[in-house]
Parts: structure tokens; sequence; C-alpha cells
């Protein structure tokens, strides 16, 4: 384990370290930043009331869009000259967000994107390749400083080239690969492209995020690189990757507690949840100094896992992300998370897990079609065979989601591959639809 | 039994074009092709020379292709030749998935193409005096 006296700590010792870091962070915002005094204030809250974490219940959240208004420095709590990088969010659902980070910040990502990769099992005698795009995207360069901090020999690819990806896996031993999950499945496809066996690579685990994936795709994606894929999670207005990551025992993600206060609320009421209901994950950052954030809604799904783990550590988990609800399509009243969908064609052998939703409207109704590609060694020569399957996973799928669809079966490596995230929902339906 | 080449094609405009053109510049001479569609997507039958290499160029082109065994029984190129076929398998209960003919270039006699889920009827047809093709009659072995 990499820091067994932090991250193994007794929870009474844990929870008073946080109770301290958060006495100070809460009376930090207050003093440097407009947005948390204006909030703090409209709440009647008083950050020196403050005794208990139960206290911080009364604490006004804040939303993408507090950021989004403050762009670019204006929710940064640290003055600009002691800021050193910035990052940002890719600005596809609307105004992008700035990030910034003291030295003192990138230290400590450092060492919890380091703990990350010790977590999947990784060490120093490891060969790191770094997928995830390098530039204002966090992926890239948190992959990168945490493999550095870990000592490992850490290889800057950044995304692109799938084929390159390939042959330097190959050429340089490499032992761990960070990517999202959909880009190591199609380094998989590629490698067997071009006739290399990508079982036969010296890779041993993967760091996986950025996305949300399901736990038939962890299956996919260990079978066809051979190894062992962990679930690692972050968003940049938290830090960037580093906020949680799976153990080698794949059964939850250990959120860094002492680095953020995890609570899970209720997505409609917003009232924090007991231990193991699902609910809307909100982050509280309790070190950070360029931007911190303060019950931060992330639109990301889970639930706590309080039971401890095997592996020791008793930092406790969240389950996999199983969507973002900004990501959650409404489908005439029910909410679907496309990652419901893939974990269907995962179980069926014909088809491929690339698929896309595209939405429209039929008259006041909305249309759903799932387009699905057939696996390439699909073994047919019937329409009806081809009908029938059609009909096994539009079954299978309204089965899964309870809402009826179409289905479109379309050529293998027809739906354009994602060397970032995938994306997965075109939405037709007009004023007010978007992209995500 | 002889190799039918099966590809899924999406009801795209041009996309059986692409799928000629990889064949044509891959030298691959078709015997027949047969498209048998709904309003989503096709599925492509073809009889060509070198079925093989015709799998591997479609592959390689991103097309989702199989190898089918299909019948292939000659016939005299005269009316009803078709129907005594299939009196035949009908006689004994087989049944008969798909069919399609064409006329080789020799012109005397045409070919019928049968798709049967059953190993008795290439035997059935043999026996009732059909001449049923071998690989080696319709194409070359593939050089592999």
């Amino acid at each position: 384990m990499f820091q067994p006296e932090l991250e193994a700590m007794p929870r009474r010792d844990l929870e008073a370290l946080q109770l301290e870091r958060l006495c100070g962070l809460l009376s930090r915002v207050y003093a440097t930043v407009p947005t948390y005094r204006r909030l703090f204030d409209e709440a009647g809250f008083d950050p020196a009331s403050l005794t208990s974490l139960d206290g911080l219940r009364k604490v006004p959240f804040t939303v993408k869009d507090d950021l989004r208004a403050g762009y670019p420095y204006g929710m940064f709590s640290a003055p600009l000259r002691d800021i050193v990088r910035v990052h940002s969010s890719s600005g596809t659902t609307g105004q992008v967000t700035v990030v910034g980070y003291t030295k003192g910040d990138i230290e400590r990502w450092s060492e919890l994107m380091a703990r990350t990769y010790a977590c999947a099992g990784a060490t120093a005698d490891d060969i790191v390749q770094v997928t995830y795009g390098y530039g204002l995207f966090t992926g890239g360069l948190g992959a990168h400083y945490g493999s550095e901090r870990l000592g490992a020999l850490t290889v800057p690819v950044s995304g692109g080239n799938t084929k390159r990806q390939v042959q330097i896996l190959s050429d340089f031993g490499v032992t761990v690969l960070a990517c999202t999950p959909s880009y190591a499945l199609l380094i998989a496809e590629t490698a067997r492209e071009m006739g290399v066996d990508p079982r036969a690579l010296p890779l041993r685990i993967g760091v996986f995020g950025a996305e949300p994936w399901s736990e038939s795709m962890r299956h996919q994606i260990e079978d066809e690189l051979g190894l062992l894929a962990i679930d690692i999670y972050g968003l940049s207005e938290v830090m960037g990757p580093g906020v949680a990551s799976e153990c080698v025992h794949q059964c939850g993600l250990h959120v860094f507690e002492d680095h953020f206060l995890v609570e899970i609320v209720d997505t409609e009421t917003l009232q924090p949840l007991p231990d193991g209901e699902t609910g809307e994950v909100v982050f509280t950052t309790l070190t950070k100094e360029g931007i911190p954030v303060v019950r931060y809604r992330t639109r990301d799904v889970s639930r706590i896992i309080p039971e401890p783990c095997a592996c020791g550590r008793t930092f406790r988990r969240i389950e996999r992300v199983t969507g973002r609800s900004d990501d959650m399509i409404i489908i005439r009243g029910v909410n679907v998370y496309p990652s419901q969908i893939e974990q269907v064609l995962l179980g069926i052998p014909m088809v491929a897990p690339h698929y896309q939703v595209v939405l429209s409207k039929s008259g006041s109704m909305d249309r759903v079609e799932v387009h699905v590609e057939v696996a390439p060694e699909l073994d047919f020569d019937e329409v009806r065979a081809l009908e029938s399957l059609q009909r096994q996973v539009k079954g299978a799928i309204e089965s899964a989601l309870a809402v009826s669809i179409g289905v479109k079966l379309v050529e293998p490596k027809s739906i354009a591959r994602s060397e970032g995230k995938a994306k997965r929902v075109v939405d037709l339906r007009g004023e007010g639809g978007s992209t995500s | 039994m002889i190799d039918q080449v099966s590809v899924f094609l999406e009801n795209r405009s041009g996309r059986l074009a692409e799928l000629t053109r990889a064949l044509g510049e891959a030298g691959i001479d078709m015997r027949a092709l047969m498209v048998a569609d709904t309003s989503d997507f096709g599925v492509i039958r073809i009889i060509c020379d070198r079925p093989e290499k015709a799998k591997a160029v479609l592959e390689a082109g991103g097309f989702s292709v199989s190898l089918t065994p299909v019948i292939a029984v000659e016939v005299p190129d005269s009316p009803g030749g078709l129907a005594e076929v299939l009196e035949t398998l009908g006689k004994v209960g087989l049944n008969v998935e798909y069919a399609y003919c064409f006329v080789r270039s020799t012109g005397q006699s045409a070919v019928d193409v049968l798709k049967i889920d059953d190993s008795r009827a290439a035997d059935v047809l043999a026996i009732a005096g059909f001449t049923v093709l071998s690989p080696s009659d319709l194409y070359c072995a593939d050089e592999s």
C-alpha cells in the first residue's frame, strides 16, 4: 500500500482531520471568494459556527454554473501569482470552466494519482503509458505526474494515433495502460488488425476512467488485453483523476477521504442520503488551494459502500458511477443511462459493444433508435437470422430500460471510434436538444 | 458444397458500389450476386472465382463477411429446370432456406444455388441424378 498511515487511518482520526481541514476551508473561501461569501450569507451560514462534520448539511451547494459564472478566474481562492497551472473542461455542454492549481495543489494531486496507481497494484518497477490527452484536459498531465511521483517509467504518448500507441506498448514493454475504457478496446482492436496479439503484450494493469463503463465491459477489456482493469475516478472541478480509485479487489472506488469529503444526496430533495442509498455524488475539497469547491454537485450517480474492504484501506468506497445525470436521457419520462445499453450489448455475442443512441421526435413522442454494430465475425447469411438478432437486441434493451426503442443494425466499425470520451448519444430532438 | 460469400450491408447509398469496387480491384470475378434486403439492411450473396480471397478483401475493407456452404446444382437451361430440383427435395421433406440461379458463360446449362440446412441434401440430389457441382467446377481453389 502506498500510504497506509493515511489510507488505513482509524475512522475517528480521519474524521477529526476532516473537520479540522473543513473548518479551515470554509473560512478561507468565505474570506477570498465573493461567490462563497454571497452563497453563505444568503443561506445564513456562518463558517465559524461549524463544530461537526454533520454541520456540513447547512452549507449551500455549488454547481457547474457557479464555476462557469466565474470564468475564468472568479472562483479562485489563491492569488494568481500563486497559481502555477490551469486546466479547463471540454466545454461540450456549455461555457468552459477553468480550474487553477497552486504548487502545493500539483504536489498533492501527483501524490493522489500515485496512490491511484498503487491502489491498482502498480509500483516504481512499472512502465506506464499515458494515452489520456495532454493539454487543458486534466487526464493526461494528472496521470503523468502521478506516474512519475510513483517512480514508474512514464511514457507520455497523449491521445491519438492508435497504431503508434500499439507499437509503443509493444516495443517499450509497457506494463500499465492509462486511458479511457472505450479507447482500451480500440487499442485491442487496432492491435489485432496490425497482427499484434494484444494478450501477448506485457501489459498487466489498466487504469481506466473519464467515462462511465460497465462490469461486462471490464470483463471484455480484461479478456482482450490480458490485464487487471481498474476503474479510477475524478473530475476537473474537484481536481482531476485521483479523487477515488478501485483497489485490486475491484469492489468499488476508495474515495481519498483525507482530501475529499464525499456525500450522496437525493437527486430531487438534495437531502443527504444514508450510506448505501443511491443518489448524486457531492464533493468538498479539503486541501485544495487554487480553486477549492464546497459541496460541489457532480451530477454523477452512485452510492457509498461503507463496509470495510479486504485491502485494509479505511476510506469508504463509492460504487462504480453508473452514469452522469448529465448523460442521463429522459425517454418518455423514463431515466435512461447509456451505460445500461452497453451492459445489455455485451451480453449478446453477435453484436459489438459499440453503439449510439439517436434521439428524435416523431410528432410529440420521443423516438429512440439504438444503432448497434454487428460483430465482424458474425456468421449469418439469412435476412431472417438478422431480423431475429435485431429483435433479440431490441427485446433485451427494452427489458433493461423499461422503454420501447428501435434498433438498427449497422456495419462493423461504422460508428465513429473516439480517442477520448465516447460519444454515445445523438440528440436530434431539436429546440433545447444537445449532444453530449 | 461450394462457398458463397455472404456480406452484411447497411442500406446506405453507395455501399454496394464500394463492395463491388473492392472486389473488382482485387481482380475477383463474380459468377452471381444476389441481394436480400429489408428497409434497414441487406445480405449480399456472391458466388465468385476466389471466395477465400474475396472474404479477406472485404474484411480488410471493413465489411462483415462470412463464407456460407451452399449447394450448386447444374441443370439444363430450359423451362422447369429448377422446379425438378425443388420437387426432388420436397419429396423427402427438405426445406430450402433460399435459392437463386445463374447461367454459366458456356450457355448450355444453368446453376441453381440452394441453401438447405440439412447435410443430406447434396446426397439426395446426387442420387436423384442431378449434377451437384464441387468447388473446382465453379472456381479455382484459392492460392493459400
